[in-house]
């Protein structure tokens, strides 16, 4: 199962503090996390997350006077085995010539499965890829 | 065109000798009427018999800022009351106005230069000049003024503002000259093209700019809208008004009027002479005006001086654009940097906004090691991507080395970070001091 999602992408600065006035933000307009991932250097992070409603997450972090953006990227199911990620997403892409931006994990709570978002420089092409069987 | 071409065209060897002569009938003038300056020279342990080469001007005291207004509003004047024919005034720094009385003949001296400085924008009597700078206690409004009516063109005085009816006049006039400030040249053009004029289709050919600071980046955005030659233009309240010196066809530096003139670039923190095309702090003597001279008056305006020939035929020396404030300069690993460079580089990065703060790990007074930019993140340059965040702050910090000759730290800010002031921002902050310097919005 491979499908497009908006993710919302959030500039934070490594500062006390920002972190949790991202996420009350979030709280105090009931958008709810689905996924998240931080990377990071010394001075700031890019915290990316799936939300429950993209557009209204971001214009709350918009209007919270945080920098965000949203962009499309490929959702995947991997199978909980050794070899899961590899063989569902990491070999086909890498076969195929596409380039793996980043990707990040999370679980699908109510349908209990283990997703993967993907980044990657080509997203039509990779969609083809991973769909196709 | 040059307006004068004895004195513009003066072999430099006979206008060091006029120089000379001008100056120690000054130095001799300011020291019998004004006491501020006879106290200052003794200070000094010098006398005007001791001015017997141009070299020997750097025996002499410095006037600054706070001399104008330790000495409000006459103590300057080295004529009495009755001899001033009209008084100028400007803003002071530091709460009392600047007061720039003229006689008659500085009136005339003032309409003299300034319709040299036309002519060297390349004016002539043929052209309609519409004055769009500010009449009044202002310098400029009636410096251009009386230097179009000298130079035989057409004045139209509009003065600043009311856009509208400056872009109607400018249509029906039929003007060919605009004289304002660069930010009012874009001003107009905003307003023209919501009247839905086209002011590259009018008759306007020429700009002449200054009484704020400007970029070669200006200009350009400036000669293209308006499809105008835009000239730069320089001067000071304290000195005479506009007129001080000006560009001529070649654009290259703007020649100083050093007849009436004479100019210095001193090192800031030290008050040493430095030689031609280093560059410094401007410091000008005035060797014709009357009511107010000054003698070595500190501008805080840093620029550097060519004296190399130009191709107009002017021997006269060229100083060039101003880069920055003494007062906001910097000296990093010994190295001068000055915030409106910084700007400059953060305009040119497309995306960034052009809000910084610039933090110190303070040595002395001005002086440190090494140099932090903060730098604002705004939605159009942030990504998701790391990598291109980092090619970002790459970018920024090699546009930054190329321009201020010196590596410096980019740190990128969440948006708002740095806190919005009316007016003149405050752009340098010791590190020591930034909890409590208010200069941070969270
Ligand atoms: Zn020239």
């Amino acid at each position: 199962m491979v499908s497009r999602i908006k993710q919302v992408s959030v500039f934070i600065e490594n500062q006390p503090g920002r972190l949790v006035a991202m996420l009350e933000a979030l709280e105090k307009n009931q958008v709810d996390i689905r996924a998240l991932s931080i990377s990071d250097t010394a001075d700031f992070g890019i915290v990316r997350m799936i939300l429950s409603d993209g557009a209204k997450g971001a214009e709350t972090l918009r209007q919270a006077g945080f920098t965000t953006r949203q962009d499309w990227i490929l959702s995947a199911e991997i199978p909980d085995r050794p070899g899961g990620l590899l063989k569902t997403v990491a070999e086909p892409l890498a076969k195929a010539g596409i380039n793996v931006k980043y990707l990040y994990f999370y679980i699908e709570a109510a349908a209990g499965k283990s997703m993967v978002v993907v980044k990657t420089d080509d997203i039509d092409k990779a969609e083809k890829v991973l769909k196709s069987p | 065109m040059i307006r004068d071409p004895e004195h513009e065209k003066m072999p430099r060897k006979q206008l060091e000798e006029l120089q000379l002569k001008r100056l120690q009938a000054k130095v001799k003038d300011v020291y019998e009427k004004v006491s501020f300056y006879r106290r200052a020279f003794k200070e000094k342990g010098v006398t005007p018999d001791d001015i017997k080469t141009l070299a020997d001007l750097k025996k002499l005291p410095f006037t600054s800022k706070l001399d104008f207004r330790d000495n409000y509003p006459f103590g300057l004047m080295a004529v009495p009351l009755e001899k001033v024919v009209r008084i100028h005034s400007s803003s002071g720094t530091t709460g009392k106005p600047i007061v720039a009385p003229y006689t008659e003949a500085d009136v005339d001296m003032f309409a003299e230069v300034m319709a040299r400085s036309l002519a060297s924008a390349g004016m002539t009597k043929h052209d309609v000049m519409q004055n769009a700078y500010g009449y009044g206690l202002f310098t400029g409004g009636l410096g251009f003024h009386y230097g179009c009516e000298r130079l035989g063109a057409t004045v139209i005085p509009s003065g600043a503002g009311n856009t509208k009816r400056q872009i109607i006049l400018l249509q029906d006039l039929g003007t060919t000259v605009i004289t304002c400030t660069p930010t009012y040249a874009f001003i107009l053009n905003e307003t023209a093209k919501e009247m839905g004029v086209d002011l590259r289709e009018t008759k306007l050919r020429l700009g002449i700019h200054g009484a704020e600071p400007w970029s070669e980046q200006m200009r350009k955005d400036i000669e293209d809208k308006l499809h105008i030659s835009a000239i730069n233009i320089y001067g000071l309240t304290e000195v005479i008004g506009p007129g001080v010196s000006v560009e001529c066809e070649h654009k290259n530096g703007m020649h100083i009027q050093e007849d009436h003139f004479l100019v210095e670039i001193i090192d800031p923190r030290t008050g040493e002479q430095l030689p031609y095309g280093k560059e410094g702090e401007l410091v000008i003597t005035t060797l014709t005006k009357e009511a107010q001279p000054v003698i070595r008056f500190r501008t805080r305006d840093i620029t550097s001086l060519s004296v190399e020939p130009c191709k107009c035929g002017r021997t006269l020396v060229k100083m060039a654009r101003i880069t920055g404030r003494s007062d906001d300069m910097l000296v990093v690993r010994g190295v001068n940097v000055f915030p409106s460079q910084i700007e400059s580089v953060l305009l040119e990065v497309e995306g960034v906004e052009p809000h910084y703060l610039i933090v110190i790990d303070r040595h002395d007074a001005f002086s440190t090691d090494e140099l932090e930019i903060w730098v604002e993140v705004s939605e159009q340059v942030f990504s998701d991507e790391m990598q291109k965040m980092e090619r970002l702050e790459k970018k920024l910090r090699a546009e930054m080395d190329s321009v201020l000759g010196i590596s410096a730290r980019i740190k990128l800010v969440e948006p708002r970070t740095i806190v919005r002031t009316e007016g003149k921002a405050k752009r340098v902050v010791d590190r020591k001091e930034l909890p409590n310097s208010g200069l941070i919005a969270k």
